[in-house]
């Protein structure tokens, strides 16, 4: 079989993805769990659990550019490669932003009955599922996933709208509640970011299965 | 613009079929690489585009080869003005057993150049475009046979520049060098393509890519895909083109 250590650490190549993908879901699904729960405990081991999540990175960048320096991969295999590592720019920013979530969770002290809306905790919940369908796509090299992923962006933007007017909505009938607005409307905002990774991870899928990167030709 | 036409080429030696119905543009001023494996015809096409099979026994042609618009083909062509208008740099350097002077001055004088001070500045001019008259100045008159591997193949696009071609075909030209003889190869092709057109085979994917503009893939005989050389390499529209370049060929 030809290339076959080549073979071979392209696929390790994916099951890194896999598990950076993994990472960073279990940190959003634990953020917004923090976040729901008020608990304090879960948002500070998210925090914690940040720096494996860049370990990781690391650890895949040296893969990549040691497959770039040893193997000078071509076609699909130079896609893939460069694809990959663009995208662990995103998914290591979507593992920052789950901990600047559960920081502003930690922040709220946990106390009851400060927990986010149905609203903001559907966009959370759309989000992380955006992530997570971006990593499967990856794997499976499944294009029309990714783009259904860059499509369900305008979903959870219009969801990030409305949790704005309710946020809003609760500053008038509580001017009191200006803090807890305010921590409301930088979670979402950190979520609705999370979505906007998600869709740039789908385009470098795209970009490795045809080529193309947001409808060109690269180089 | 094209500088050469390969139009429905097919090539037998002694009954085997070497080139299958090959159609390429080759546009002027640009560098084309030929990639494929062993094997594939992309030689054999190379030196149809000076009838070097001329010299092979049982080589047998169909099809028009048009170098600005004149089939070269035909059997009124004269071979050796062609030669002139196309010249050839080889895999391995074949400096003549001569000096150095006398090397780049031979294809002048054999085409009637003569006076000492034209062959002179012939000479000059011709190590200078090939990147080699400052270490070759002093050693003039030196043999060839002493100079380095890349040394060499310097002083044969030298030899090839001197009777002023159009066209330089270069078979593998930096195969048998070293790294830094490679890149003053390959810097030396960069300059050349704004006076000549080159056609280069190369086994160097990655050479293929630093030095050429168009690139295209042979197997078998037969031209699989032709295009502009990152596009090809980067996204290649045939999965054949994509096995051989990704080392997953077979």
């Amino acid at each position: 079989m030809p290339r076959r250590s080549f073979d071979e650490k392209l696929e390790e190549l994916t099951q890194e993805m896999t598990q950076m993908g993994a990472m960073i879901e279990n940190a959003i699904e634990m953020a917004l769990r923090a976040l729901t729960c008020n608990d304090v405990r879960l948002a500070q081991e998210v925090m914690r659990g940040d720096a494996e999540v860049d370990h990781k990175e690391r650890g895949i960048e040296t893969l990549c550019l040691r497959l770039l320096l040893t193997q000078q991969p071509l076609a699909r295999d130079l896609r893939k490669v460069s694809s990959a590592l663009k995208m662990i720019g995103d998914m290591e920013r979507v593992g920052d932003q789950a901990a600047d979530i559960c920081e502003i969770v930690t922040v709220m002290g946990g106390e009851p009955g400060r927990g986010p809306s149905q609203l903001l905790s559907d966009m959370a919940r759309h989000t992380a599922d955006m992530v997570h369908r971006a990593i499967d796509a990856y794997v499976a090299g499944d294009v029309h996933l990714a783009r259904e992923v860059m499509a369900f962006d305008d979903v959870v933007d219009d969801l990030f709208a409305r949790v704005k007017d309710e946020l809003i909505a609760l500053l008038s009938a509580e001017p009191s509640q200006g803090q807890l607005a305010l921590d409301l409307l930088m979670i979402a905002k950190y979520f609705e970011r999370i979505g906007d990774h998600a869709v740039n991870i789908s385009e470098w899928v795209e970009f490795s299965v045809t080529g193309l990167y947001k409808g060109e030709s690269l180089p | 613009m094209e500088k050469i036409i390969v139009e429905n080429l097919n090539l037998y030696y002694d009954g085997a079929q070497a080139l299958k119905s090959v159609n390429l543009r080759i546009e002027a001023n640009r560098v084309t690489a030929l990639i494929g494996p062993s094997g594939c015809g992309k030689s054999t096409l190379l030196k149809t585009l000076n009838r070097m099979n001329d010299l092979v026994p049982g080589c047998r042609m169909t099809g028009r080869v048009l170098l600005d618009g004149q089939n070269i083909l035909e059997a009124n062509t004269d071979v050796n003005q062609l030669r002139k208008r196309v010249g050839m740099v080889f895999q391995k350097p074949n400096p003549f057993p001569m000096s150095v002077y006398d090397n780049v001055a031979y294809g002048p004088r054999t085409h009637g150049v003569r006076g000492r001070a034209r062959l002179d500045d012939l000479v000059e001019r011709s190590l200078r475009s090939a990147a080699i008259w400052d270490e070759l100045k002093d050693r003039l008159h030196k043999s060839a046979m002493a100079l380095s591997g890349g040394q060499q193949q310097r002083l044969c696009m030298a030899r090839a520049l001197a009777v002023e071609p159009e066209v330089l075909l270069m078979d593998e030209p930096t195969s048998a060098l070293d790294p830094i003889s490679t890149g003053k190869i390959e810097d030396l092709v960069a300059q050349l393509k704004q006076r000549y057109t080159i056609v280069m085979v190369t086994h160097n994917m990655q050479q293929a890519l630093r030095v050429s503009d168009f690139t295209s893939f042979f197997l078998l005989g037969e031209q699989v895909e032709t295009g502009e050389t990152e596009r090809l390499f980067s996204s290649p529209q045939d999965k054949r083109t994509e096995d051989y370049i990704t080392g997953r060929f077979g």
